[in-house]
């Protein structure tokens, strides 16, 4: 681990002592987030259960599009849009800011997916299904879906009913802002049942930090 | 029901398609669209299902899951993960960060988008590029020499001999031919303006940074190239088929956004492959000894810019290629 200032162990041990959490060494919740933390959970893990998403380690530019989107009916949600449309500009900052820099600690998710779903979901997720259009999600998600900050969100360890929830809301057209389109050309594709395979899929991987890399990591031939 | 609406689309639409298509006008396309959209920011891509739509072409080949469990189908397995994992399985031949997929989309299986199928059934064949008659070996080869900027694995080798097996199992059916349709990229039309490197970056800009990033060196994530590189020290070299603008082009056209098939119009693919294609990348291993020599040996067409000064830049001046190292896995 890398070596921290002496004083700032101590603040957040207080902190952490304060808000009687884990010692995990994180920032404090900011005050905005009291309101999330009822459904997304203190840690930012969510309630798959529940179907509340996990929103810790999900870029903070995507989180604060997202906001502005529940806010301005791009995309729907009755409950989100309640929690979005007080927020300041300012005040969405900090709470992306805040999620963005939680850890990932989520558990896997105990699956009791049947095999046959499984393995379609994650062909899926690996190679797509091209002759009906459908790229591998894996191929803009990164590898065990961790996202590529700022824009692919993380979709590894989300609850699967929340998944498929958003690949009904694109086909609909109850959720858009997604870039270029993207999403929603893929959604299009997408039948019941391979939404319903590739959601139990990716609900079952344990999720894991994304670290964006230096893009040009190999050292043989090139130019100057 | 969107998948009614697209066997729909690729039934009874997608004959008409191609004439609106090149008219660039697309609204037709909005078949596979949904409801109108509000937001400016949010319209939806007027994508085709896939690169093989205006192609023509009937064939499907297999199901990887029908490779069968045999020696045989040992080679055919490897010669499919070197096409999808070439860094994990071929690094010995790879000098950059690019898999073979990247410009095969599924492997190798897709038409519009250089199916291997169409490539097994089409050699030997003469290329006026080495002027001479290669064989299928011979093509592989010069594919981890340019695109993939590494050496070429020697004839027999195991790497040769899974990529064949792999393309030899899903032609199956196909009939000799080298005019099989989806075989290539698919024609575009010349271009109504001269492609140009100012309207390129806007393309660029608009519909293809977002992945590739801005400086078009791509993304990585946990040490993973998730988006490849199209310019730079890690994408392909200045003798591969994607640095002549028309063969990018084609390839953009029909492949590019990532899943949005033919959503460009023919200008805009152009004008972007002008852009990417007007950028410095590593050396052609063929390089004599200067720019000027190896412009006038090899790239003595409109079609490349090597040798040529875009963008304040002489490109191709890096002097010497640098020596080939291969990736480690
Ligand atoms: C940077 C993009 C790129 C990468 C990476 C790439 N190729 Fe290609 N490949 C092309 C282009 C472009 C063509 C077509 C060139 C032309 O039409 O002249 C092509 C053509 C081919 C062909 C002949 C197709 C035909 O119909 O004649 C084969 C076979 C092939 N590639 C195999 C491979 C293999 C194997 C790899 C990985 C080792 C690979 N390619 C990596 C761009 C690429
Ligand atoms: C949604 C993300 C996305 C967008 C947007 C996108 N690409 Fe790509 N691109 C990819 C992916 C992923 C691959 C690799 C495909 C594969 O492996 O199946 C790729 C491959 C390529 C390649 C061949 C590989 C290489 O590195 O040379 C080129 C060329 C390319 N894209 C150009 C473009 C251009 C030009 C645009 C804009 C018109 C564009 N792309 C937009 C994701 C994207």
């Amino acid at each position: 681990m890398r070596q921290m200032p002496l004083q700032t162990i101590r603040l957040m041990t207080g902190v952490c002592l304060l808000a009687g959490i884990s010692s995990i060494a994180q920032a404090a919740p900011p005050p905005e987030a009291a309101s999330c933390a009822a459904c997304h959970g203190a840690q930012g893990d969510g309630l798959p259960a529940a179907n509340y998403p996990r929103l810790a380690g999900l870029p903070a530019h995507y989180i604060a599009e997202q906001l502005k989107y529940f806010a301005d009916g791009t995309r729907q949600n009755a409950i989100m849009a309640g929690m979005a449309k007080p927020l300041t500009p300012a005040q969405i900052t900090i709470l992306a800011d805040y999620y963005a820099g939680l850890p990932v600690a989520m558990p896997a998710p105990a699956a009791s997916v049947a095999p046959i779903l499984l393995s379609r979901g994650q062909q899926l997720a690996e190679f797509g299904d091209w002759k009906a259009g459908i790229p591998a999600c894996f191929r803009c998600h990164a590898a065990g879906g961790v996202g590529v900050p700022p824009y692919f969100p993380p979709i590894a360890g989300q609850s699967a009913k929340y998944l498929a929830d958003q690949i009904t809301a694109w086909q609909t057209g109850t959720r858009k802002g997604d870039p270029q389109g993207l999403m929603h050309s893929v959604a299009l594709r997408m039948t019941e049942a391979d939404t319903q395979a590739v959601t139990a899929y990716l609900a079952a991987i344990k999720p894991a930090a994304a670290v964006l890399g230096d893009s040009q990591p190999l050292s043989t031939g090139g130019v100057k | 029901m969107s998948a009614r609406i697209n066997i729909l689309f690729k039934r009874i639409i997608s004959p008409l398609a191609y004439a609106v298509l090149l008219g660039a006008s697309a609204p037709l396309l909005a078949a596979d669209a949904a409801p109108a959209v509000t937001q400016p920011s949010a319209l939806p891509a007027k994508a085709a299902l896939n690169a093989a739509l205006l192609t023509g072409s009937t064939f499907t080949p297999p199901d990887p899951s029908t490779i069968p469990h045999d020696e045989f189908g040992k080679a055919v397995q490897l010669g499919r993960n070197i096409m999808f994992e070439t860094q994990k399985y071929a690094p010995q031949y790879v000098g950059n960060s690019l898999n073979c997929v990247n410009c095969h989309t599924d492997g190798g299986a897709m038409a519009g988008s250089a199916p291997l199928w169409g490539a097994w059934v089409s050699y030997p064949a003469y290329r006026a590029k080495n002027k001479k008659v290669n064989t299928y070996e011979d093509r592989l080869q010069g594919c981890f020499r340019f695109s993939m900027n590494g050496k070429a694995p020697p004839l027999g080798s195991d790497v040769l001999v899974a990529l064949q097996a792999y393309s030899y199992w899903l032609a199956k059916g196909l009939p000799v031919d080298e005019k099989v349709a989806g075989r290539g990229y698919p024609n575009i039309p010349e271009p109504a303006q001269a492609p140009d490197f100012v309207r390129g970056k806007a393309v660029y800009e608009a519909n293809c940074a977002i992945c590739h990033a801005a400086n078009g060196a791509g993304r990585v994530v946990n040490n993973e190239v998730v988006f490849p590189p199209l310019w730079g020290a890690q994408s392909f070299n200045w003798g591969a088929g994607m640095s002549s603008i028309s063969n990018a082009a084609k390839f953009i056209f029909a492949n590019m956004p990532y899943g949005q098939s033919y959503s460009l119009t023919p200008q805009q693919a152009w004008d972007v492959a002008y852009y990417m294609d007007g950028q410095d990348r590593p050396q052609d291993p063929r390089y004599e000894g200067s720019v000027a020599a190896t412009r006038a040996k090899y790239h003595d067409n409109k079609n490349s810019l090597y040798g040529t000064t875009v963008n304040g830049v002489l490109l191709g001046d890096t002097g010497e290629p640098i020596p080939f190292k291969g990736n480690k896995s």
